[in-house]
């Protein structure tokens, strides 16, 4: 177990004063307002805040699926807020491991070539992407389920072949949005145990929900209200998953 | 950024998800190609027969028409055209600057009713001199045919196609001997001719041969002829023939500029290309119309893409999320539509080809299937994906990927 205290400070992500408004048919929408934090590289942290405040716009930013408006956004050192679309979806390749509250896995395909989508995108050739989600798909403990298609696995199996899909290029972060939100309670609990396993071998993972005995499994939490980062502080009593993955 | 052989394995993949539909849009590509294969290859059949027939009727042979060059090949009956005569036939075959003609053959000809006690029929009365066999490729089956003696003595004998026989005298019955009458004169049947198999246009097999001089004197009291067959020494001499005896009857006619030319030479090329522009006419309307039908296959295949693109909104999402650029998500789409239009394609051409070989069997018509249609085809039906696949492929990638991946 490494802490991120003991760390030395290395900023992976720096937002300052980003702000975003959507406009639509003349009337703006300011969907954050001077949003600035940092994340060092193998923290852990939970993204709360009630519906409509915002949390998913700036996951979105986080992701490189959208710019904002106005402010930078440093990822690894790069400035994404000024990137070309094909350099966006580099990044989002690259840098950026996504998990959806949704799963969204490929339908009717099997948990072997979801995994092995991005890899593809990246131009892994085929032999090295099936060894790769050969391995990834047995660290989630799904060694025995590789060939069944999405269709064929419970919620938290599908999320377990997310999070196999969102490491196969080792990115620099782990995005999850709302990663429980669709799964049973006890295969939530399950889903957090990888996710701190991930975060105690270096992986930098950031997570929204809005529940809070979930976001007590992160090191850090960030709230936000109507577009505002309200608050930032340390989980005080940390939960620990007591199940083995 | 993928390769494509991956991207056309991937897409295999996803259209085999929904075969009905696949089935259904490959549906409209094959009726389209497998129509234009068929309508074509009718096409090019029909043509070669046409073409067969022509051959078949000397294939050294070159026709002096009367009257100035024209583009049909039938201005041709030429009533009031007087400018070709016998003299001009005797003065080709005689001259010693023509040194490229076999034989020359002046006829008339003119459609007369031919009568004998039982029967009667109407059909083509042709003078004729005996070298017409040697240019026209008429074998004798009984009898003579017309001799010199009686061209000179203009005797009053006529030699019977094998249809125009059946027609007074009936199925294989003896006609040389018996005698038969034209617009009332008792002609002595000589001989008759071995059957050449033609239907309809210019057939062979249903005329009545009758000496020239008889035929302008006694028959149609005209002294010009209708036109001066002539037979050229070999098939590679034909445009030397044709340049010399033009140049001969300019100079006998008196005429200094060949625009100014009182007659035409057509070979039996020129005729092969004038029929075979009306045919290819025709195939080309036909083939025109089943090409509308390809072209609503080509439809059919961009409403089913469009309906797989809002279908699948949330995958594009998904995909361009995990880093597909825009370039790959057309690509993907694309490379779906052209396997159906491309799959569409030689399933049409196979259904194509099959059509035309049920049609020329039946008909007994030839069979002609050109490779270059099916080339022809296979590249129109992937232009068609490209083309009508383009649309909504382009949808797909400039969906943004946050609205793609909340879409419901």
């Amino acid at each position: 177990m490494s802490y991120p205290g003991n760390m030395p400070s290395s900023a992976i992500i720096s937002v300052k004063n980003i702000s975003k408004i959507y406009r639509v048919t003349d009337v703006e929408t300011l969907a954050l307002k001077n949003v600035s934090f940092q994340v060092n590289r193998g923290e852990f942290i939970a993204i709360m805040g009630p519906s409509g405040s915002g949390k998913s716009t700036l996951m979105h930013i986080l992701g490189a699926l959208d710019i904002p408006s106005s402010g930078q956004y440093l990822l690894d050192g790069m400035d994404v807020s000024k990137l070309s679309d094909d350099q966006l979806a580099d990044i989002r390749n690259q840098k950026i491991g996504f998990i959806f509250q949704a799963f969204n896995l490929l339908p009717r395909t099997s948990a072997l070539k979801n995994v092995c989508l991005p890899m593809a995108y990246a131009g892994i050739s085929k032999a090295q992407r099936l060894s790769s989600a050969i391995e990834l798909l047995t660290r989630v403990g799904l060694s025995d389920r590789m060939y069944h298609t999405s269709n064929q696995l419970s919620g938290g199996q599908q999320q377990r072949v997310a999070i196999a899909r969102s490491l196969s290029l080792n990115p620099t972060i782990i995005l999850a949005d709302e990663p429980t939100g669709n799964i049973a309670t006890a295969q939530a609990e399950e889903i957090m145990a990888i996710f701190q396993k991930l975060n105690s071998e270096g992986h930098t993972v950031i997570m929204i929900t809005h529940e809070q005995d979930i976001a007590d499994h992160a090191r850090r939490i960030l709230f936000i209200r109507d577009g505002k980062l309200e608050s930032d502080h340390p989980v005080s009593k940390r939960r620990f998953s007591k199940l083995k993955v | 950024m993928m390769n494509l052989l991956e991207i056309i394995e991937e897409s295999f993949g996803t259209l085999t998800l929904n075969k009905t539909r696949t089935g259904l849009a490959i549906l409209g590509i094959v009726i389209g190609i497998g129509s234009v294969i068929a309508l074509m290859s009718l096409g090019q059949a029909s043509q070669k027969s046409i073409t067969e027939r022509i051959e078949s009727l000397g294939s050294n042979m070159l026709t002096i028409m009367p009257g100035s060059m024209t583009q049909g090949v039938v201005r041709g009956e030429a009533g009031g055209r007087t400018t070709l005569t016998l003299d001009d036939a005797k003065a080709i075959a005689s001259s010693d600057q023509i040194t490229t003609i076999k034989s020359v053959s002046p006829e008339v000809s003119s459609r007369r009713q031919v009568t004998t006690a039982s029967s009667n029929t109407n059909t083509t009365i042709q003078g004729v001199v005996p070298q017409y066999t040697s240019v026209h490729k008429v074998e004798i089956a009984s009898g003579n045919f017309v001799t010199q003696r009686d061209v000179d003595s203009m005797t009053k004998v006529a030699v019977l196609g094998p249809t125009t026989v059946t027609d007074l005298f009936g199925e294989n019955a003896e006609a040389v001997g018996k005698t038969i009458r034209i617009s009332g004169q008792v002609y002595t049947v000589i001989g008759v001719t071995a059957a050449k198999g033609g239907t309809g246009f210019n057939n062979a097999d249903d005329a009545v041969y009758v000496p020239i001089s008889t035929a302008q004197k006694l028959l149609l009291g005209q002294n010009y002829v209708n036109s001066i067959a002539l037979e050229a020494q070999s098939a590679d001499m034909m445009v030397e023939a044709q340049d010399q005896v033009g140049y001969f009857l300019l100079s006998r006619h008196k005429l200094s500029d060949p625009s100014q030319a009182d007659f035409s030479i057509m070979s039996q090329q020129d005729m092969i290309n004038t029929i075979s522009s009306a045919t290819q006419t025709f195939t080309t309307l036909l083939s025109g119309i089943a090409a509308i039908s390809l072209l609503v296959g080509g439809i059919g295949i961009m409403n089913i893409m469009l309906v797989t693109v809002t279908e699948r909104t949330r995958e594009i999402g998904l995909r361009k999320a995990l880093g597909a650029r825009k370039k790959t998500i057309v690509t993907q789409f694309l490379t779906e539509s052209v396997i159906l239009t491309f799959t569409g394609g030689v399933v049409g051409i196979v259904f194509g080809v099959a059509t035309s070989f049920v049609i020329s069997k039946v008909t007994s018509s030839g069979f002609v299937i050109s490779i270059s249609s099916i080339f022809l085809a296979f590249i129109v039906s992937a232009a068609i994906g490209i083309l009508f696949g383009w649309y909504p492929a382009k949808r797909a990638s400039d969906l943004e990927p946050i609205v793609a991946l909340r879409y419901e």
